[in-house]
């Protein structure tokens, strides 16, 4: 049996949820180019007044902005059996594997139509830029699954299965201040952090302010002040840079959530010295996992009694790694030959290792060697696949270094081929090309910021190479 | 080996390699003006630590990233004063 929600909202879609807000002050969705309000959105359409044609279907929603899937969003949830959600930097290479896997027979995008390779018969739905007035017929009622990509080992993503009470499991009740709240994020909402945030604003009637690709911090922030933001998230390594730009002081959240990486005691007093009058709080939260816990104290580290007693979230530590049990967990992944989710008692194994120093639970890194670079997952054997496909090399090892702008780098020891390690000349050049590799087929986060030349790997008796990260 | 002038030829070595356009490098400029993203900086000071032998953010607890170009060269040259 899964555990008690402890959800306030018990709306059964999006679309209900945003019927059922106050929204007498008239909060905006907004993004660098476009905004639009709440009401607007009720009754308004960016799939042309025609979202039920796409009812019972497993839709695939690839948008080339926050603001259209935003808007593609409350419009699917109740009316799609499945809606399976695009990251921004999907290699377009996993789509046919994706779609498969989830049986898409229904795309909402707004680019042209493209060709997906499908063998089902697809229901292409252009996906306008900005919502129209139309009349939007809603007969459907479905508990729409909602499927969220993670990264897996082997590059090919994993397709995690969540419904809108596990991920509105964690949000609290309504605000009763009369002050209305501004919620913005660093965050792309394509995302498990910042679908979080998105989910917020819409349960709490709250206008959100969406970020950009490619707009400067100083404009996002200026943007976010202009706007009057009371609640801002985004991960350790956004806050460093955020606090580089003079406009940081123009924001004055009341409320500020890191989360997504290891945070250090460091970034929270600078956090608490630019926003005095902030609550900063550090919350743990996976795609896996959902919603665990946050931190409110103003120090790093976790509390060894918010693991014991978290109210509605089960949580031990088993093997140095956090276990999480509750209804804000994901319930499986999609697809044949995956593992499962859950163990047999139903708790996530998160993999992240705890550590108990001086009084404090301390996260040390993951049991998976996965690195974690400004948020992002990366995991080393991917890497270590593109550099080893190199005629000249015989084996490598891709591992974290620490780093005061993403928190953590890739960096790669590689063994050459006895008939390669020879002149220094070579030896650049020969760096420059895996490099050059690893930039044609890895996301840029994931190539490595060093390349160094060992004489041999550490194996350990397992046969396998020894991982150890600095 | 002068500090300044390896920290500008990394900037404009990473610069190339990401395929950023690098504003000139004045010391009043404002290292989020400077054409590099947070990851073009991430890889600047890895670079920096193998070709000065120096992570000067290491060193210290301050989280603090230097907000302009001419911070970040005195906090690399008074780093690197400090390990001699």
């Amino acid at each position: 049996m899964r555990p008690a929600q402890g959800s306030h909202n018990k709306s059964t879609s999006l679309f209900e949820a945003l019927s059922a807000v106050d929204k007498h002050s008239d909060p905006l969705i907004v993004d660098a180019n476009a905004s639009i309000t709440l009401s607007n959105l009720v009754s308004g359409s960016a799939l042309f007044g025609r979202g039920d044609e796409l009812c019972g279907r497993s839709v695939l929603v690839a948008t080339t902005n926050q603001f259209t899937t935003a808007s593609a969003l409350i419009e699917l949830d109740g009316v799609a059996r499945r809606i399976v959600l695009c990251p921004p930097d999907l290699p377009i290479e996993h789509l046919p594997y994706v779609m498969d896997t989830a049986a898409v027979d229904g795309i909402v995008s707004d680019r042209t139509a493209l060709q997906y390779g499908s063998p089902r018969p697809l229901y292409f739905s252009p996906c306008s830029p900005t919502v129209e007035p139309a009349k939007c017929e809603r007969n459907a009622c479905y508990k729409t699954e909602w499927i969220l990509l993670t990264s897996g080992t082997t590059g090919i993503p994993k397709l995690v299965v969540h419904s809108l009470a596990s991920l509105a499991g964690a949000i609290g009740p309504p605000n009763m201040s009369p002050e209305p709240i501004v919620w913005s994020t660093f965050y792309d909402i394509r995302r498990y952090g910042g679908l979080q945030i998105f989910i917020r604003a819409i349960f709490a009637g709250a206008s959100l302010v969406l970020s950009n690709a490619q707009e400067s911090p100083a404009a996002f922030l200026t943007r976010a002040a202009r706007l009057g933001v009371t609640h801002i998230s985004g991960t350790p390594s956004q806050w460093r840079r955020a606090l580089m730009s003079p406009a940081a002081c123009f924001i004055s959240p009341k409320y500020i959530r890191l989360s997504g990486e290891i945070v250090d005691q460091p970034i929270l007093n600078s956090l608490h010295s630019a926003y005095p009058h902030a609550q900063i709080s550090h919350a743990f939260a996976s795609t896996e996992a959902g919603v665990a816990f946050e931190v409110n104290d103003g120090f790093a580290g976790i509390p060894p009694e918010t693991i014991m007693c978290t109210p509605f979230v089960e949580m031990k530590v088993k093997d140095n790694s956090l276990r999480i049990r509750s209804a804000r967990t994901a319930s499986r992944y999609l697809g044949n030959n995956v593992s499962a989710l859950l163990d047999e008692e139903g708790f996530v194994d998160t993999g992240d290792l705890l550590e108990l120093r001086e009084g404090r639970y301390h996260f040390i890194g993951r049991r998976d060697g996965v690195i974690n670079v400004g948020g992002l997952k990366v995991h080393p054997e991917e890497i270590e696949a593109v550099i080893n496909r190199h005629p000249a090399v015989q084996g490598s090892i891709v591992r974290t270094k620490k780093n005061p702008m993403t928190g953590a780098m890739v960096i790669a020891d590689v063994v050459l081929d006895r008939v390669n390690a020879c002149l220094d000349e070579d030896v650049r050049e020969l760096r420059e090309d895996i490099l050059l590799r690893c930039r044609e087929s890895l996301s840029s986060y994931k190539v490595p910021a060093a390349i160094n030349f060992i004489s041999s790997l550490s194996i350990a008796e397992s046969g396998k190479v020894l991982r150890r990260n600095a | 080996m002068d500090i300044r002038s390896e920290i500008v030829h990394q900037f404009s070595q990473v610069a190339r390699e990401q395929g950023r356009r690098l504003s000139p490098l004045s010391d009043d400029l404002e290292l989020l003006e400077s054409g590099l993203d947070s990851l073009s900086m991430a890889i600047l000071v890895v670079r920096l630590e193998e070709s000065l032998g120096i992570d000067p953010f290491t060193l210290t607890d301050d989280a603090r990233f230097p907000i302009t170009f001419g911070e970040f060269v005195d906090f690399y040259e008074t780093s690197s004063r400090q390990s001699q």
